[in-house]
């Protein structure tokens, strides 16, 4: 609750919301208590004057009536009736929305037909129908805009509803044995509440337009009470000749509304913690750089990572999530980069080609060296004739990572057409020949399919064909086969493998399992929180570990064949990388650490095969 | 030796695509009829891709999905539908996703007392002297009973997950892919906790997963899913060691190990559910099939010992 | 795809049934004696009671609501009592000015509603945004009948750009000019809180839309920039903004009453409202029913538009 406040202070259209109308509330709750003139004494004599014309301070209407004192009980009378519309809408509108969207089936069914049937009327024919029937007067206008918007909330609410009542913690209460009476209440209600809150209080400024509009048209409000919309609809007629009867009410309707609208807004922002966490930021075309220096070239390679530094900054915090990372790539060579979630690896791949989502990312340090050309630096236009044709990437979830509403073969054309002037004919062409060499079968047919068409492993062979569309030196593989099934993963890693024998590409490969790394890769880097721990040829790393955290986690890993046992375990967990200790992070959980390894920082020491470890385990 | 968990030919078929009136345009066949007998004490361990409907299977057993045909039976007993505490004091559930089975408004200790008020009708004293003693077997400090969910990591999410699930003092606890969402580090932590409870409290699991390796490290048999259907069962350190039914050693050469080259890799996907083979459903991608395989479906038969297996032409020892 | 239309329009027909029971039962409802109404107050009752029968009304609810359908069908939607025409000519009419005045502002507000949403989500945090937010949040909050007002008192009073009122000049208008020069405050008018809703949502499909993996594809592949918003992302965004513009249709279609009211266009809106005042309960029902069946027509293209574009929604 504190957070939230704080949160909503922060927001200063917000904040500017509030104060209106708060002042605008209290001026209204306070209006029998004011000083004010009776606001429905005409009085003939004193029609159209002009405000702040030494007589009453707004002036007065077609009937001589003072605007001040009608203004704030009109103002009273909106706000009322909007709140009251809000209210009986949204929770009527909610109850509905979540029998419906929990129970499901043919409830469902039956009410949500229902709605669909009174939203396929423009609200305000319901609405018109609807005052017909009962009579014009504001009662009933406050009704008809409630009923009107019904549909609205259930429709909405019912949306929520379903997607929580298809969460595990609600399987969870029923076998804890809760029915469904306990369950809509303790359960789903607490989850709904929120947004049902935030929908009401986002909607209170369009029930006062819509009620404001109804008595605007004469169906609301009756004489000689007014609400805002009917004391807009008197003045209509001498708009020309007397406009500041018109201006006075609309300017305050626009005004409640607005401040109503900001303030809801406010709420929302508030309430809503992808918003806090900066997740819902447009991450823009390249990663931000923010470094102090650039570091002088060091080795040779294809593909030279040098010291990169990749933080995440979300408000005052920063999360180093790349703290330091060298690596490099020959050409034709396999790197393995291993680690386990939160470690680093993907951001360390991303962070290549500046495809950290920014914000909240943010390269911090080091240099990336394609051939000695520094790409951290590079501006965006060279970094983009780079992506995808001397280096290439292949992602982790098939089906998220491929245009959901291209063809598979258009998006196969386009990588082609972005590198180089060809025919939309012949890019389509090729296109075809790419999905043949990734052994997808009947190739024609499948460049017509959308990516929902295709079978997961289908999908990431369009996702290799891709990487290979330009016929690139470098393939950047992000985990690309944890989504899929085992059978399928064998058969995208011997067309991997092929495939980098017969072009001769370089990859680095991105995974946390040791299995694949052993199977593909020629060396290893093993990474702990943010930084490489532990690198080498392959095989000697798997078959002698020399860092305690290499050795432990590989222990950890449960090979086939070993039948039923005890597996070993690490215990603790890895550190937050917003506070990392210092000298060797992984000395926490590590029973060989003493105050040398906490003390300070620790080198990644060695060349070939490099360790990073005071202590490390005896290679036999 | 008593059977704690028994199914009798439990099937479970999905309507697709059904208008509000008439019948549907097609039947998905999640789980065909299957029969399975856990004997009081045991790990069966059930693998499977996905869509191999372990999953469904799974909520058959605990009531959370009526089956289509078939009956559950535990310590002897048929289980009764209309009484969902009774399937909840027999038998409970681990799920696969720590974070989303906890009601994120919910305190740890609010969640511990529904099982203990609904299934058992607890007083406030007991409950408080049970969730501490749960606390206790699931090695998580009792400060963390009025914390929120989202303040655990994956690995504490899922102790909590299992003290819900003992806090039913159920017999039999279902483990859907309860480590797969951990990393290797963590996984270990919470598969020996599973392993220790077991052997405390007496327990029967039926732990599923898609990863061999970490089935075969926890259970005493296993039963091997495709497309629905067991297609080959027996000890651990038999079904992928020497595997009888093809799938089953393409699974076990398909799982990469380190130090053996990649293998395995036989082209072919899943049949469509919607449209299945005539015959063996494997029979599309099986280097042994036959004739005979691609017309008539194998049942699960003894092949030699306790190994049995669902295939026309079984690997030979 | 043709399957896909077909089953769509099947499903309407439950719909637009369903329309003409919600109608029929709330007019149904209306307190007091239509005869009366028609008759005036000093009518006798004989005049009531032979009235009553020519209208059917002494007939049970059920059947003078099959009569109706009957007579709907046939395109006979009764006679109204205030004008003394047949219903349907007074409806199409009124129904076709409408439509000019709606249609010209709904291509306005989902042309610059979608291009200003995407422009602030593209730029997020940056001036564009930040300008386009406020005009957002003003363009919602005002009532359009009183943007109208001031649009009259600046345009046509002050400056005299346009013309008061009315869809054509009495005296020597009627050409396609003419129209236009009465269409364009009307139209802007009734556009405005439409353009700020459709902004606003398109802003968020769009903020939505680019962090999704996808994205992050197309600019590995080496896409520009120009043609990762309004290509990739602005496509799929388009999928969650289609449904937004079938409503909003709605909405413009509902904020026409009160700017013909406003602007004295010769539309259904100010038809309604005046029968409504005057009691007129054929010409109510069947300009509600009327309107409301073109809606349903609208919202089929709307889906049908939606399946064209997403391939996931046509199996």
């Amino acid at each position: 609750m504190r957070l939230f406040l704080t949160l909503l202070a922060r927001n200063r259209l917000a904040v500017f919301g509030a104060a209106v109308l708060a002042f605008v509330v209290l001026v209204v709750l306070l209006a029998p208590l004011l000083p004010l003139a009776d606001p429905d004494v005409t009085s003939t004599g004193d029609r159209f004057l002009r405000p702040l014309g030494g007589g009453p301070l707004l002036g007065t209407d077609h009937l001589g009536r003072d605007l001040l004192s009608r203004l704030v009980w009109g103002t009273r009378l909106s706000l009322a009736v909007g709140v009251a519309a809000a209210v009986l809408a949204g929770s009527i509108g909610a109850a509905i929305g979540v029998v419906a969207g929990y129970f499901g089936g043919s409830i469902d069914n039956v009410v949500m037909r229902g709605v669909d049937m009174l939203m396929a009327f423009p609200y305000i024919l319901l609405a018109l129908a609807i005052v017909a029937a009962l009579g014009p007067g504001l009662m009933n206008a406050l009704i008809a805009v409630a009923a009107v918007n019904v549909p609205f909330f259930a429709r909405n609410i019912r949306g929520i509803t379903v997607g929580i009542a298809h969460k595990e913690f609600v399987d969870a209460a029923r076998l804890a044995g809760m029915g469904h009476g306990r369950i809509l209440i303790s359960e789903i209600v607490p989850n709904v509440l929120p947004v049902v809150v935030v929908a009401m209080s986002t909607t209170i400024g369009w029930m006062i337009l819509e009620t404001a509009g109804l008595s605007f048209l004469g169906l609301g409000s009756q004489p000689p009470q007014a609400d805002l919309g009917s004391m807009l609809g008197e003045a209509r007629a001498a708009l020309i000749t007397a406009p500041h009867t018109s201006v006075v009410p609309g300017v305050m309707i626009l005004l409640i509304v607005m401040s109503i609208n900001l303030l809801g807004d406010g709420v929302r922002d508030a309430l809503d913690p992808r918003l806090r966490s900066g997740a819902l930021s447009r991450p823009m075309a390249a990663t931000l750089v923010d470094r102090a220096g650039v570091p002088e070239p060091k080795g040779a390679g294809l593909l030279s990572i040098e010291d990169l530094r990749t933080e995440f900054r979300v408000g005052p915090r920063r999360y180093k999530a790349v703290g330091g990372v060298s690596l490099s790539l020959a050409p034709g060579e396999c790197v393995g980069l291993i680690g386990e979630s939160g470690s680093g690896k993907s951001v360390t791949a991303l962070s290549v080609m500046g495809l950290v989502a920014s914000p909240p990312g943010v390269i911090t340090g080091g240099a990336v060296r394609l051939e000695g050309e520094d790409l951290i630096g590079a501006p965006y236009g060279r970094l983009r004739s780079l992506r995808g044709d001397r280096v290439a990437y292949i992602f982790q979830d098939p089906l998220a990572t491929l245009h959901p509403l291209y063809r598979v073969g258009d998006q196969l054309a386009e990588a082609i057409r972005v590198h180089h002037p060809v025919s939309r004919a012949e890019a389509g062409a090729r296109a075809v020949k790419l999905l043949a060499d990734v052994r997808i079968p009947n190739a024609e047919a499948r460049a017509r399919a959308f990516p929902h068409e295709l079978s997961g492993g289908m999908r990431q062979r369009v996702g290799i064909a891709m990487a290979l569309a330009n016929e690139p030196e470098i393939i950047i593989a992000d985990e690309p086969t944890t989504a899929l099934d085992v059978t399928v993963q064998a058969q995208i890693l011997s067309l991997l493998d092929d495939l980098r024998r017969k072009r001769g590409l370089a990859i680095l490969f991105i995974t946390h399992d040791f299995g694949v790394v052993g199977q593909l890769c020629d060396r290893v880097a093993v990474m702990y929180a943010g930084r490489i721990v532990e690198e080498g040829r392959t095989q000697e790393v798997l078959s002698a570990p020399a860092h305690p955290y290499t050795k432990r986690l590989i222990a950890c890993v449960p090979e086939l064949g070993g039948g039923r046992r005890r597996l070993e375990a690490i215990p603790g967990l890895p550190p937050a990388v917003d506070a990392l200790p210092a000298g060797c992070a992984f000395a926490p959980r590590c029973a060989k650490a003493d105050a040398a390894c906490r003390a300070g920082e620790i080198a990644l020491a060695g060349t070939g095969r490099k360790l990073r470890c005071l202590k490390p385990e005896v290679i036999a | 030796m008593t059977l704690a968990l028994k199914t009798d030919g439990l099937a479970k078929t999905f309507p697709v695509g059904k208008p509000l009136f008439g019948p549907p345009k097609a039947l998905v066949h999640a789980v065909r009829p299957t029969t399975l007998a856990v004997p009081q004490g045991e790990t069966l361990g059930i693998v499977g891709e996905s869509g191999c409907g372990k999953s469904t299977l799974a909520r058959m057993l605990v009531g959370l999905l009526p089956p289509t045909s078939g009956r559950i039976e535990i310590e002897g007993r048929a289980l009764d539908r209309a009484d969902p505490a009774a399937f909840g004091r027999l038998i409970q559930y681990v799920f696969q996703d720590p974070v989303s089975s906890l009601n994120p408004r919910k305190t740890v200790r609010q969640i511990l007392d529904v099982p203990l008020i609904r299934l058992h009708g607890m007083g406030k004293a007991a409950r408080a002297a049970r969730i501490a003693e749960i606390f206790d077997w699931v090695s998580l400090r009792p400060e963390f009973l009025d914390r929120y969910p989202h303040e655990f990591s994956g690995g504490q999410a899922q102790r909590i997950g299992i003290a819900r699930a003992l806090a039913a003092s159920p017999r039999i606890l279902i483990l859907d892919e309860p480590v797969s969402a951990l990393d290797v580090s963590v996984q270990a932590q919470v598969l020996n906790l599973l392993s220790d409870l077991k052997a405390e409290l007496d327990l029967t699991y039926l732990f599923i997963s898609h990863d061999l390796a970490v089935v075969e490290a926890v259970s005493d048999r296993i039963a091997v899913l495709y497309f629905g259907a067991v297609v080959e069962s027996g000890p651990a350190e038999k079904v992928f060691a020497a595997p009888r039914h093809p799938y089953t050693r393409l699974l076990a050469d398909s799982a990469p190990v380190v130090g053996r080259p990649l293998g395995g890799a036989a082209e072919g996907e899943l049949p469509d559910p919607l449209n299945p083979p005539p015959g063996c459903a494997f029979a599309g991608r099986c280097p042994r099939a036959t004739e005979l395989c691609r017309r008539e479906s194998p049942v699960l038969e003894r092949i030699e010992g306790d190994q049995f297996a669902a295939c026309h032409n079984p690997i030979p020892a | 795809m043709g399957g896909y239309i077909v089953k769509r329009l099947v499903s309407a027909v439950p719909v637009l049934v369903g329309i003409t029971v919600i109608v029929f039962t709330i007019m149904a409802l209306i307190p007091g004696d239509p005869a009366t109404a028609i008759l005036g107050s000093y009518a006798t009752p004989e005049n009531v009671e032979r009235l009553n029968r020519e209208l059917g009304l002494d007939r049970p609810l059920v059947s003078q609501y099959f009569i109706w359908l009957g007579n709907l069908a046939q395109g006979d939607l009764g006679r109204s009592f205030a004008l003394n025409r047949p219903v349907l000519d007074e409806v199409l009419e009124r129904f076709s000015a409408t439509l000019v005045l709606a249609g010209a502002a709904f291509v306005l507000c989902a042309v610059t509603g979608i291009a200003a949403g995407v422009v602030s989500a593209a730029r997020q945090y940056g001036w564009a945004d930040k300008a386009i937010t406020v005009a957002v949040i003003l363009g919602i909050s005002v009532p359009s009948f009183f943007l109208g007002m001031m649009m009259i008192l600046l345009f046509a009073v002050r400056l005299r750009w346009l013309p008061v009122s009315g869809m054509y000049e009495i005296y020597g208008g009627g050409d396609l000019k003419d129209l236009l020069r009465h269409l364009a405050m009307p139209a802007l008018a009734l556009s405005v809180v439409a353009t700020g809703v459709i902004a606003r949502l398109t802003r968020a499909a769009m903020l939505e839309v680019l962090r999704q993996d996808f994205i992050r594809t197309a600019r590995a592949k080496g896409v520009g920039e120009g043609r990762v918003i309004w290509g990739h992302a602005l496509r799929a965004a388009m999928v969650s903004v289609i449904p937004v513009l079938g409503i909003q249709a709605g909405f413009v279609l509902s904020g026409a009453v009160y700017i013909e009211m406003v602007f004295q266009w010769p539309g259904i809106g100010r038809m309604l409202v005046d029968a409504i005042l005057k009691r007129d309960i054929l010409l109510v029902q069947g300009g509600v029913v009327f309107v409301a069946g073109c809606y349903v027509v609208f919202n089929i293209l709307v889906d049908v538009a939606q399946s064209l574009l997403d391939p996931r929604i046509r199996t």
